[in-house]
């Protein structure tokens, strides 16, 4: 059960038992701003929420991956901003019990509503949006769509607050940010998970924030490009971390042993989609029967393999 | 943003114009039946066919689709086509995604011996839709069969998935010629199987500029033709339905001995041209 879910049960209950109000939006708008997210503490002044394995639904309030906050001695550093307004306020909830230092930068490590329907509890933060140099270009593609997409599984009372916001300030290759006695580096990707994957690396503590280039438990979506993600998983390999938040699973999961599971699926994938093509064997044939045997080791593997198996096809194909 | 849109197929045209607006109107995102009533359709229709008569292909053509779009972007689309005596052979074939953006994907033009029995592309699915194949006969009679894709759950998108890839090998193409599945005697009876692919982004044209806040053009495939030595095998006028990096995979009646060649046009006024010989021994 998520926090959410027993959240609301919790706090319409007692709404309920006082006021006799059935659970209504105004509810839940109040048990929100009520209730911080649930963050751990992952270092010195580093703190994460670890979201559901799940699909983004009305109960789970879209809170199905990752985020967290670093705190420098003069503001903070926000990454990621959740699947909804509803849990974006939560987390801002969650930075207010911790410090009072102003929110400086709002970071989004890639395009997926579940880590950027969020951004609008920060518009009075006066937090700069950043992201990859790509993610403006990513966001006004599929903007809209998201909008209106996800309306059906998270209903029209959560979508109603949800805006798409781009960043404002874009990173190409590699660039610093600062707040306060504390460096912050952030690395934009080739084309991944995304073409617009972000990854955010703390100095002081050693923690890498992955974004989606990293999955645990989850099973990776392929959204960018399965070549381009292999070929820069020696890449993220070679980044001497302590320990990393993943954009999916376990908070702090070790590094870089947590990128070991998404590795082997990749090669799976890849090898049963290259003998397929090779074969001659048509794409709706193809990937029904590819990287099944890994279907065991991850959640949501009937949700998305098939899904990844035909962008892998289509790159494949291009070998 | 509609001026910069320029399309040879007045009919394609008149399509994507109409409902370029309408694209994310709420009649659009009505998901709830497995397969509803498509009050799409009954206004489509006579924007794409006029006043005629479409009858049930019975056969003439089918089309196959997964009942859920696992990735919008790419959604794998047969058809299948069978002639008789009666109706003649197909001269033209219409796909259509009624709830997109550009309801009409594409118009295929079939040679007058080109023999193809089999077209399988792929195409983007922007919502809850019907797909339908409308085939035009030698009769001059017009067969419609339609299939239901479910939108894909989860955060895939209609969209291109590595944007700069796309346009960094535009025009690539690449043909693939699989073994032939039936030995017939004849040259001109045996049919061969190719998939032909072509590096473009086929894009929607729904971006806006960040600095001009002008969309961006539509910038798509729009002609193709593939012969074989003189003769047509297909022809296709496109729109952005179809996936990024185009792919039809096709059977037909080879002749062994001569070359196939394909040539493709885009939005820009760009053309692209391959040509590949095909050896008796390959088919
Ligand atoms: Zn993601």
């Amino acid at each position: 059960m998520s926090h959410a879910t027993r959240r609301n049960i919790l706090k319409t209950g007692i709404f309920f038992a006082c006021c006799g109000v059935p659970h209504t939006r105004a509810a839940l708008a109040w048990s929100m701003s009520a209730d911080p997210l649930p963050v751990k503490q992952v270092a010195d002044g580093v703190f994460a929420f670890a979201g559901a394995p799940a699909m983004m639904t009305r109960q789970n309030e879209g809170e199905i991956c990752n985020v967290g906050f670093i705190i420098g001695d003069d503001s903070v550093a926000v990454i990621d901003s959740g699947g909804s307004v509803v849990e974006g306020k939560a987390l801002i909830g969650a930075i207010r019990a911790k410090t009072d230092r102003p929110v400086r930068y709002l970071i989004n490590t890639h395009m997926h509503p579940d880590h950027l329907f969020g951004n609008a509890a920060f518009k009075s933060s006066g937090a700069t949006v950043v992201g990859h140099h790509n993610l403006p270009r990513a966001l006004e593609s599929r903007g809209t769509y998201y909008l209106q997409s996800y309306r059906e599984a998270m209903g029209d009372d959560l979508m109603a607050d949800i805006r798409i916001v781009p960043p404002t300030k874009l990173i190409t290759d590699e660039e610093d940010l600062d707040i306060g006695n504390r460096k912050l580096t952030l690395r934009a990707w080739k084309a991944a998970h995304t073409d617009n994957d972000l990854s955010v690396f703390d100095h002081k503590t050693g923690v890498l924030f992955t974004g989606d280039l990293c999955f645990i438990d989850h099973l990776p979506t392929i959204d960018g490009s399965l070549l381009g993600w292999i070929a820069q998983l020696d890449i993220l390999n070679g980044i001497k971390a302590k320990f990393a938040v993943p954009g999916h699973g376990a908070v702090p999961s070790p590094w870089p042993q947590a990128l070991e599971a998404e590795r082997r699926y990749f090669d799976v994938l890849a090898s049963d989609i290259r003998r397929a093509i090779a074969d001659g064997v048509p794409m709706t044939n193809a990937v029904k029967s590819a990287a099944q045997r890994e279907r065991a080791n991850w959640k949501l593997f009937d949700e998305y393999n098939q899904r990844n198996a035909i962008a892998a096809f289509a790159e494949l194909e291009w070998e | 943003m509609f001026a910069t849109i320029q399309l040879r197929n007045p009919l394609v045209a008149v399509v994507l114009f109409a409902f370029f607006g309408s694209a994310i109107s709420s009649s659009a995102w009505a998901q709830n039946a497995d397969s509803p009533e498509s009050t799409t359709w009954s206004s489509l229709k006579g924007d794409v066919f006029g006043q005629k008569f479409i009858e049930p292909a019975n056969g003439i053509v089918s089309i196959e689709a997964p009942k859920r779009a696992e990735d919008a972007a790419i959604v794998p689309i047969d058809l299948h086509f069978k002639t008789d005596a009666a109706s003649g052979r197909i001269k033209t074939v219409t796909l259509i995604v009624d709830e997109n953006p550009s309801p009409v994907a594409a118009v295929f033009r079939f040679g007058v011996d080109a023999g193809v029995t089999h077209l399988a592309t792929r195409l983007r699915v922007n919502a809850y839709s019907y797909v339908r194949a409308i085939a035009e006969t030698e009769d001059g009679k017009l067969r419609m069969t339609e299939t239901f894709v479910k939108a894909s759950g989860g955060c895939s998108a209609p969209a291109m998935k590595n944007s700069d890839e796309a346009l960094a090998n535009l025009g690539k193409m690449k043909l693939r010629v699989f073994s032939s599945k039936s030995s017939g005697m004849e040259p001109m009876t045996r049919a061969t199987e190719m998939q032909l692919m072509i590096r473009h982004p086929n894009n929607s044209g729904l971006q806006m500029d960040q600095v001009t806040r002008y969309y961006i053009p539509a910038h798509f495939i729009q002609g193709l033709i593939v012969s074989q030595g003189n003769r047509l095998i297909m022809s296709m006028e496109g729109g952005i339905s179809i996936s990024e990096d185009p792919n039809f995979r096709f059977e037909f009646d080879a002749k062994p001995g001569e070359d196939v060649k394909v040539e493709a046009s885009d939005t820009e006024g760009k053309k692209f041209q391959d040509e590949w010989p095909l050896a008796s021994s390959s088919l």
